[in-house]
């Protein structure tokens, strides 16, 4: 058996009051990996991470961190640090102090936790900042004292809700691969919450897509991209086409379902499904191939309404003849090929073999 | 920013009314502090500047008198406002981070009505309290009642401190190991601190000043510098008092200044 995970959530409930926050929430998290919870606001990410911190208690079901139960220890006596939205830091405390505090409360001699609070510092180059005050420095260095502070006592598990969200885009990208490289170089497990699901893809080990306090996929980030559970997952997680189909016919493997105009769509099978079925099918735009001569594989017709053009890629606004609209991204390298088509041309779609997905809900 | 049509100063009239009204209230105190330097025993003829008022107060006839009155008084205003200070910093501790246990409003009203009942009403009240207990009035009376009256006082500026600081950094501290105790004492007791000092003066100025409820509740005999001016003022009116007026004029103008700046004060640097 290999090692214990870092955190098992069991059958974790939370209400408050008559609302559920939480439905039943079952997790496992390994030691080491980087886990995102991702899902929209308001969809229990945060309250998830404040009962494994400590700072609400679990209305049913467990917590275990290494094997250890702790959903009733104080927040003080787990050994899991928190990186706080808004940071958090100390207004009264300079950098150094803030990141020695979790220290001295461990036991450690004042001039133990302020030689370690160096290092941490050094780790997210502030070292020359370690006597500003929190004020004095910008979100990016408050940030990295918010990071530097939950690291120095070495948690078990480091959570972090929404770190970036206050940061600019560029920052936000930098920020990203530091993380990244933190928990590398560290080896802790990490628990990330974001709502932004391009800032899950980038970094997460795994990710657990969660709405309405549920976790809806739970998967690594290329399986979650590639094998959406559900609609809510497909149409969260980066772009897709969803088209209503019925299921027509099934063979072996392989679906044949029809559209709303009449066209049919070949898809694999993926899950209890039977015939008359009304169903989800969804589509990565950047998996589709368009052309303007039906090579009879092409399995859907449409017509091109607008092509916008968004620096590496161009997205084509298609318009199927069933009535829905699609869209189909192509690489800007591709300019020269003949796939970009101008407005009001009739073209032919062709789906990448595997590439459709079919959705029971 | 107000905008040209709402400009207040464009009224008929608002430059008069507002010097009218600076005058009202400061003229007589201008007066006081004027002729506490007046070389006469007079109070209404200027005969020349002089000191000797103020060296009356310190070594005049009165002086013994007016010397126990103002160590009474000082020594009450101190205890009373640490006490009352201690007191209202707890009950903020309790009140805003209690949570929302019922009755948090009735509560909040008990705290602050005694600001809104009539001071008389208060110190009748009081004076019955003490008799029906059978409590022997004297210097420990007054400090008694000193406490009760500070404490709402001293609670508004430091509750209002306490409003503005966001309960994660506690949050923070707890979760950087320490315990409940020390997540108060070390992050929130120093944040609250600029509200605590400024809630400690206000108790200090309102105990030192306070007249009606410390006639009320005084024993024949002791005195505190209220009721020490009062009972000389009653024998007519000499220009010592208005030296002695004139001097806690100046330590009230500097204890609210103190405390208005350090409730500003916050921690940018
Ligand atoms: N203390 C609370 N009392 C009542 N409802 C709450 C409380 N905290 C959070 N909620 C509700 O629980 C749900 C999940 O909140 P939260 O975990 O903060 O979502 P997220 O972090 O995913 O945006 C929200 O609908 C929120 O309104
Ligand atoms: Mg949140």
């Amino acid at each position: 058996m290999p090692n214990k995970p870092a955190i098992i959530v069991k059958d974790a409930v939370k209400r408050y009051g008559d609302f559920v926050a939480l439905k039943k929430i079952n997790l496992s998290i390994q030691d080491n990996e980087f886990f995102t919870l991702l899902g929209p606001s308001g969809c229990g990410k945060t309250t998830l991470l404040r009962m494994i911190a400590g700072f609400e208690d679990v209305t049913e079901g467990e917590i275990f961190l290494f094997g250890e139960e702790i959903d009733k220890l104080p927040p003080h006596k787990r050994p899991v640090n928190t990186v706080f939205q808004n940071y958090a830091l100390f207004p009264h405390m300079n950098v150094r102090e803030n990141v020695s505090f979790g220290l001295e409360m461990l036991g450690q001699s004042k001039s133990d936790a302020m030689r370690c609070a160096e290092e941490m510092l050094e780790l997210v180059r502030l070292s020359q900042f370690a006597s500003r005050k929190p004020a004095q420095l910008s979100g990016g260095q408050q940030q990295r004292v918010a990071l530097a502070r939950a690291l120095a006592p070495q948690p078990k598990v480091l959570l972090l809700d929404e770190p970036l969200s206050a940061l600019d885009l560029k920052l936000r990208k930098a920020m990203q691969l530091e993380l990244k490289h933190l928990q590398r170089e560290t080896g802790i497990t990490f628990i990330f919450v974001t709502h932004d699901q391009e800032e899950a893809l980038t970094m997460s080990d795994r990710i657990a897509v969660m709405s309405d306090g549920e976790i809806q996929q739970l998967g690594e980030a290329r399986d979650i991209y590639e094998r959406p559970r559900n609609t809510f997952v497909a149409d969260f997680i980066g772009d897709t086409n969803l088209l209503a189909v019925k299921v027509e016919s099934i063979s072996g493997s392989m679906v044949q379902c029809l559209l709303k105009g009449g066209q049919r769509l070949k898809i694999a099978v993926n899950d209890k499904i039977k015939i008359g079925d009304s169903l989800h099918v969804s589509i990565r735009p950047e998996r589709l191939f368009v052309s303007d001569v039906d090579d009879s594989r092409g399995t859907l017709r449409g017509t091109v309404k607008d092509n916008i053009f968004i620096g590496t890629d161009i997205n084509s606004l298609l318009i199927l003849d069933s009535g829905d609209e699609f869209r189909v991204r192509a690489s800007n390298s591709d300019r020269g090929n003949k796939r970009i088509y101008a407005p009001g041309k009739q073209v032919f779609v062709t789906v990448e073999e595997g590439a459709a997905r079919l959705l029971v809900d | 920013m107000g905008s040209r049509k709402y400009n207040i100063r464009a009224y008929p009239g608002f430059i008069h009314l507002t010097v009218l009204c600076l005058l009202i209230l400061y003229l007589p105190l201008a007066i006081v502090a004027v002729y506490s330097f007046n070389n006469s025993p007079s109070i209404v003829v200027w005969e020349g500047f002089s000191w000797r008022w103020y060296l009356d107060v310190f070594i005049g006839l009165e002086s013994a008198k007016f010397k126990l009155a103002a160590k009474n008084s000082f020594i009450i205003a101190i205890i009373a406002a640490t006490v009352a200070t201690v007191i209202a910093t707890f009950s903020a501790t309790a009140m805003i981070r209690g949570g929302r246990f019922r009755l948090r409003t009735v509560s909040f009203g008990l705290i602050s009505l005694p600001l809104m009942v009539p001071e008389i009403v208060t110190a009748v009240a009081t004076l019955i309290f003490f008799n029906s207990i059978g409590f022997e009035r004297g210097v420990l009376s007054i400090l008694l009642a000193h406490i009760a009256f500070c404490i709402p006082f001293s609670y508004l500026p430091i509750a209002a401190r306490m409003q503005g600081i966001e309960d994660t950094y506690e949050e923070a501290a707890q979760d950087l190991y320490a315990t409940k105790r020390q997540a108060f004492t070390k992050i929130l007791l120093p944040l609250m601190m600029p509200g605590i000092i400024s809630g400690f003066l206000l108790a200090f100025i309102i105990s030192l000043d306070d007249f009606i409820i410390t006639n009320f509740v005084k024993g024949a005999g002791v005195e505190t510098l209220p009721t020490a001016i009062f009972g000389a003022v009653k024998q007519g009116i000499k220009p010592n008092i208005m030296a002695i007026s004139t001097m806690l004029l100046a330590f009230s103008i500097v204890m609210v200044t103190l405390s208005y700046l350090i409730s500003k004060s916050d921690d940018k640097t």
